[in-house]
């Protein structure tokens, strides 16, 4: 043979291996992967924390639209008050709300506390949500606004306040990412204002700047470790207040979420575990507490 | 020499152009993205009820070869709580983010794609759910209208064989096997 057909030859037999792919065609183990996927898919991100609250804090998480969430909280005394009272089980502060989501992005709520018998209420709204894929977008902001109103009654001898003077407000903006499967993290600052305060000074102002961070990180499926801190940056008397933090778990049980924990703050709104935390951890005056969440589907997503 | 060269090139190319023939007209492959998955189950307390919209499916109609996908956090349910329950409970789907079935067509020889009609048929394969896999066979009908293949099918999938297990707080609240329905029109044809 000589070289041209050579050459020839091996350009056929090229000629002739670029039609096997056509002929290989009968092959079945992938077929999926011959179809171009779609690149324009996004995912919301979701399940960042179990629940609408870290610890103390309103996480970055939403209820879910047409979910009531019935809310109990439980606040006991500090552990260091001792036998007699049962390491602080004696004492217990409460409240009782409801937060209910009108669409996936807005929720409002109402609750009532027995510390200072105060009543309050809230908006969050989910400005964006974290989102995977096209378009993606690394966290979601959240907006809470809330109302917090004393209705204890004035002590004898007292002058009665008007209720503007027991009404504070509370603004926050949670900024927060779902990083892993596993863990959460977000930063809450925060704004609480209070119409009236009990002695203005230096330190003391009707408003009150604080930082507060949050996470989750989950230890299995159905229960997670959280924990929350808030750095007061103006406007309370640090040698009285303590910053507020909460550690604790959480433990899902389908229908309720049960977060057991140990803060030193016994206020359960924004307005009273911010301004009015006086228990030092590094006393002993540790709240034992427990938030109890169970959530009601009252409007049923049409599927079909 | 030159000759034999010259048959050889013509019986390739031959043998190459009839090759590419017969995979046109007798084997298409037909797909789509938009298959429907939905699933049952009954229980005394609480009915389970979801649907996906976005399957992705596809049948090589000369083998009866077929694979189907679905991604686990398309499923969309009635309550909140259930699809959050599915996805971080059951299924765990960032973890797992789809299943797939792969299998084939039984007697894929005794359907016509190119005419109208409609076929019972047996569908044999390996359903992978939650990174378990089984072999499953349902049973289903083909519809052919204007060359365009519609699969429907219907099976029980037991939940335990899949590894997901039900907490014993809600075990009486959720049923242990779930009917899954699957109905995909393969309009979509690979080119």
């Amino acid at each position: 043979m000589n070289y041209a057909n050579m050459k020839k030859l091996r350009q056929l037999i090229i000629i002739s291996l670029l039609y096997v792919p056509r002929l290989s065609l009968a092959q079945t183990d992938s077929l999926l992967n011959l179809i171009q996927p779609d690149n324009k898919t996004r995912e919301y991100v979701t399940s960042a924390f179990k629940s609408s609250r870290v610890v103390n804090n309103q996480s970055l998480e939403m209820i879910g639209k047409g979910v009531l969430d019935l809310r109990i909280l439980h606040r006991f005394g500090p552990l260091n008050s001792g036998a007699t009272n049962l390491f602080g089980l004696d004492q217990a502060s409460f409240r009782l709300g409801f937060d209910y989501g009108i669409t996936k992005n807005l929720t409002v709520g109402i609750g009532r506390s027995t510390y200072q018998k105060e009543l309050d209420g809230l908006v969050k709204w989910r400005i964006v949500q974290q989102v995977r894929g096209y378009k993606a977008f690394p966290v979601s902001i959240i907006w809470v606004s809330g109302v917090t109103a004393n209705t204890a009654p004035v002590p004898a001898g007292e002058n009665a306040k008007p209720i503007s003077d027991r009404t504070g407000y509370y603004h926050e903006l949670i900024v927060g990412r779902k990083f892993s499967d596993k863990f959460s993290f977000q930063l809450n600052p925060i704004l609480v204002h209070r119409n009236r305060i009990p002695a203005a000074s230096e330190d003391e102002k009707n408003e009150v700047f604080a930082m507060g961070a949050g996470l989750r990180f989950k230890l299995s499926k159905r229960i997670a470790f959280i924990a929350d801190y808030d750095y007061v940056l103006s406007g309370l008397d640090k040698s009285i207040y303590e910053n507020p933090l909460g550690i604790g778990i959480d433990i899902e049980t389908g229908g309720h979420v049960f977060q057991l924990h140990f803060s030193n703050s016994a206020g359960l709104n924004e307005n009273a575990f911010l301004t009015h935390s006086t228990n030092k951890w590094s006393k002993g005056e540790i709240n034992f507490g427990f938030n109890l969440s169970r959530v009601f589907s009252i409007r049923k997503h049409k599927i079909k | 020499m030159r000759k034999n060269l010259m048959m050889i090139r013509n019986i390739l190319l031959i043998s190459a152009l009839l090759g590419v023939f017969i995979c046109q007209v007798k084997g298409q492959k037909v797909y789509t993205k938009n298959g429907k998955v939905t699933f049952y189950s009954k229980a005394p307390l609480e009915n389970i009820d979801a649907v996906n919209k976005s399957a992705t499916a596809i049948l090589f109609t000369k083998t009866g070869a077929i694979q189907v996908s679905v991604s686990i956090k398309g499923f969309e349910f009635e309550k909140a709580l259930m699809q959050e329950h599915f996805n971080e409970n059951y299924l765990e789907s960032d973890k797992y983010p789809r299943a797939v079935f792969s299998g084939n067509v039984q007697q894929n020889e005794k359907i016509n794609y190119s005419n109208d009609g409609m076929y019972m048929v047996t569908v044999k394969g390996s359903l992978m759910i939650h990174n378990v896999s089984r072999d499953i066979e349902a049973q289903g009908k083909i519809i052919i209208v204007n060359s365009i293949p519609r699969l429907i099918a219907e099976f029980n999938v037991s939940l335990e064989v899949y590894n997901i297990t039900i907490p014993a707080l809600v075990a009486n609240k959720i049923s242990k096997t779930v009917k899954i329905a699957v109905d995909c029109n393969l309009d979509n044809v690979l080119k």
